[in-house]
């Protein structure tokens, strides 16, 4: 046919998504065996007659009884084909989709497949397009023409050999048979739509940016890297690890706690915004609200981690330490979330800060920790960096999970809540309000102005609640006598 | 030509060459010894442990928003706290911030490179992070002006020596979380753009991460083309666990809702669910007629259902106890490149090579 240098196996499997081919190309064989494969007959396109044609609905068919699932998950497949150039659509070639109806395809020469001529060069794309511009000018589409003209610019020390060879090519072209010829055609017309696929074709080769390192490279192993592996192995091995009854009977325990309040599962009341487009589902659960639902403060029993993560569960917890007087081991994890995730600048002072408030001895607000793990945090103070009161969070944060906690879930703080919260009826929207909710959704507040509120908020707080310097205090009283 | 060998050098190099030989025998025989510790512990099947569970109900879930206004490819989307507004990053360099909602577009950046692949919510909500072919992560603080030029207020944060694939803020706007084709991750801070801590372990690129979302919040798991997916230490840089058992690249990871176990999607067509307590991977969610590789998994808000994303432009729904497909859902006309479920549960927004999001319900 074409005489083409050899090319180096490049070995697809460090391009991305090419993992279904071999698959893809088993199925393929499958369907075009003559005694239990897709019928094909031949068809008259054009004057001339095309032979082994196949149609859409006939592939589908097959495909629904081959894998033994649905028309639609059998069409989505053969769209699949169609995309990554297997099969080729003989009217709309230039849409790769598979029709559940009698539009016409046809299989793919095995030469044209994916895997055979994986690189579709630029200079094979070059030929292909002065080939036909040899045969009849002004026949390049306009995508084409712009591709053409990209390709004379920066192929143009080859040009003389992209001429020579296209010429090659179509003389050989002219003397086959007509039949032939218009076949042969349009399978390369067809690789070309889905290796250079025009603007509003969408093709399964146009994969996009190659991955940057082959994976399946022999790599040497260096001395160290083993090293470093064997350590790890090591540490895994030691590392304690929970019966697999354990752990996935606390993953299911979690569905079976959560199952009612997963949207997807139980319906959300009143609403789903989403579904009835109307947002009182969200304005209901807002931030600051006074009474929040049912649901929410059922949410906050669950875990201390989800009673903190809710700012309104937190705000009432707070009531509750605010009672107990015990309000400074809450403070002290606050403080110290925020020295884990402010700014790399802002942690000596926040870390000195800290330390006068909760840690120095005699602190306004100090914190009962054992004495080792006290030691260790103050030492660490001394080069403060981000994780320098782990353990001293840690320490509090199981505290507060394995006391504080439990007393707040029976206390009358949350009881009174309990009682007060709301269960908001379930919305029951006619198509034609259903209607009106779509014309006139709500844009709700920005959330950039919720998070101002809340920075004054936050200042305000913390300005409420900064302990009183007495010495301060008393020069001020001094002053104005 | 070698220069010929002195008789101290040969013995040398054969000495060297030995060693090679036993630390390779040496770590052959402790990936056994791995496998076998695990498998000591392994006394039940996810599936079997699921029996007691009931079955799950008929689903209709069905597009209640299409979002068009990209000109390419969606590559990355990423949900607000607020439950309802969404930032999309495109082929063409096109950064959007919609009200998915009222389906409006507020912000739209253009990066000056294409191949946006990686795009995120600030948790204030007032700014989003993206970067992608530029090797960079750079931060866009939002403004409530609509004629004001955001990218004036650029912030160039990460700097990689190769694409940025996934980037994640912390629980605050200070901490940026990235990976990249370079086959690092690295966690920096916004301020400054001083790089905090990195993590080295992967073989190839790192294609996706996810943050913890436990209570100590100080790990996150990572996934890429050498097949691996490692649970990393933020304090110390350290890979902590490491799972290898998908057959081709790892396109993403989500934590289960509790922080106890992990999602992987990948281009050899299935997801799996690996369990962090247990150290192995216990369930596989595949079939035969899916052969086309997962780009994007998530969970919904229990942990029952992972919504899979696929090459073959479907979602496919499983049952994460069960392992069985309870739906899937068509719509998208090419592949479906990114997949998350909004912060309350409510819905799930879909982005796809079609250069349109979706949001399901």
């Amino acid at each position: 046919m074409t005489i083409r240098t050899a090319r180096q196996d490049r070995v697809q499997h460090f391009r991305p998504r090419t993992h279904c081919l071999k698959k893809l190309e088993a199925m393929v064989v499958e369907m075009q065996d003559s005694k239990s494969g897709v019928k094909g007959s031949e068809q008259k396109l054009n004057v001339t007659t095309i032979p082994h044609v196949i149609s859409g609905k006939d592939v589908i068919a097959w495909i629904t009884n081959k894998m033994k699932n649905t028309t639609e998950d059998a069409q989505a497949f053969g769209t699949m084909l169609v995309a990554y150039g297997y099969i080729y659509p003989l009217q709309n070639h230039r849409k790769l989709v598979m029709c559940n109806d009698d539009s016409l395809y046809r299989f793919q020469t095995p030469y044209f497949w994916p895997t055979q001529k994986w690189f579709a060069e630029d200079i094979d794309y070059a030929i292909y397009l002065a080939k036909r511009n040899i045969r009849k000018k002004g026949m390049l589409e306009p995508y084409e023409q712009a591709h053409y003209n990209h390709l004379h610019e920066w192929l143009n020390h080859k040009w003389d050999f992209i001429v020579m060879q296209a010429t090659e090519q179509y003389k050989a072209g002219k003397e086959r048979k007509k039949p032939d010829r218009v076949v042969f055609d349009c399978q390369e017309r067809a690789y070309w739509i889905v290796n250079r696929p025009p603007r509003r074709t969408h093709s399964a080769l146009d994969v996009g940016p190659e991955r940057l390192i082959d994976p399946n490279i022999d790599e040497k192993i260096s001395f160290d890297q083993y090293r470093r592996m064997n350590m790890f192995y090591q540490q895994a091995i030691m590392r304690s690890k929970v019966k697999s009854s354990v752990s996935l009977g606390a993953l299911v325990k979690y569905i079976t706690t959560y199952k009612n309040h997963d949207p997807f599962l139980a319906p959300c009341l009143p609403s789903n915004p989403w579904q009835t487009d109307n947002d009182s589902y969200w304005t209901l659960n807002m931030r600051r609200v006074d009474v929040p639902t049912k649901m929410r403060v059922e949410r906050w029993s669950f875990s201390l981690f989800e009673l903190l993560s809710d700012l309104r569960g937190r705000d009432d917890f707070k009531i509750f330490l605010k009672k107990e007087f015990s309000g400074e081991n809450l403070a002290f994890w606050e403080a110290a979330e925020e020295l884990k995730l402010g700014t790399a600048s802002s942690m000596s002072t926040k870390a000195e800060t800290i330390f006068k408030t909760f840690l120095a001895p005699g602190a306004p607000r100090w914190i009962n920790i054992d004495g080792r793990t006290m030691g260790l945090t103050v030492k660490g103070l001394d080069h403060p960096h981000r994780y320098v009161l782990e353990a001293a969070q840690t320490h509090v944060f199981l505290l507060m999970k394995k006391d504080t906690f439990f007393r707040y879930l029976k206390s009358p703080v949350y009881k009174d809540i309990q009682k007060k919260a709301q269960s908001p009826e379930a919305h029951n929207f006619s198509p034609a309000q259903l209607e009106q909710n779509a014309q006139s959704r709500s844009p709700g507040i920005h959330p950039m102005i919720l998070w101002q509120q809340e920075e004054e908020e936050k200042a305000k707080a913390a300005a409420a609640s900064a302990p009183v310097d007495v010495k301060a205090m008393m020069s001020k009283i001094d002053r104005k006598k | 030509m070698r220069s010929p060998l002195t008789p101290e050098m040969a013995t040398q190099e054969v000495q060297l060459n030995e060693t090679l030989a036993h630390l390779k025998t040496e770590s052959e025989t402790l990936k056994t010894k791995l496998e076998e510790e695990r498998a000591k512990l392994h006394d039940v099947e996810l599936h079997q442990v699921a029996e007691k569970v009931e079955g799950l109900g008929q689903f209709v879930m069905k597009t209640r928003r299409t979002l068009k206004g990209h000109g390419n490819k969606v590559l990355c989307m990423d949900w607000c706290k607020d439950k309802r507004r969404i930032v999309s990053s495109s082929q063409d360099g096109k950064v959007i911030v919609w009200d998915a909602f009222t389906t409006n577009k507020e912000h739209a950046v253009t990066m000056p490179c294409t191949w946006v692949m990686a795009c995120a919510y600030a948790p204030s909500g007032c700014a989003v992070a993206c970067g992608g072919l530029d090797n960079k992560c750079s931060v866009y603080p939002l403004s409530l002006d609509k004629n004001e030029n955001l990218a004036a207020k650029k912030k160039s944060v990460a700097m990689h020596t190769n694409y940025l694939s996934a980037c994640s803020f912390t629980n605050s706007d200070m901490q940026i979380l990235t990976s990249s084709g370079d086959g690092t991750c690295a966690l920096w801070d916004v301020e400054s753009g001083q790089l905090l801590q990195s993590f080295h372990g992967h073989a190839a690129d790192v294609l996706c991460l996810d943050l913890a979302p436990s209570e100590t919040g100080n790990t996150f798991v990572s996934g890429g083309c050498d097949k691996k997916a490692n649970v990393w230490d933020m304090r110390s840089g350290q890979c902590i666990q490491s799972f290898e058992t998908h057959e081709s690249d790892i396109n993403s990871v989500r934590y289960y809702p509790s922080g106890d176990a992990f999602a992987s999607g990948s281009d050899d067509a299935t997801c799996r669910l690996y369990d962090l307590r247990a150290d192995r991977e216990v369930a596989i969610y595949s079939k035969e007629s899916i052969i086309f590789g997962v780009s994007s998994v998530d969970f919904s808000l229990s942990g029952r259902l992972l919504f899979g994303g696929y090459n073959d432009y479907t979602i496919n729904v499983w049952d994460v106890l069960k392992g069985t497909r309870v739906s899937i859902l068509f719509g998208h006309e090419n592949r479906v490149s990114t997949l998350r479920v909004s912060p309350d549960g409510t819905a799930f927004c879909t982005g796809s090579w079609d250069h349109t999001l979706r949001i399901w319900a």
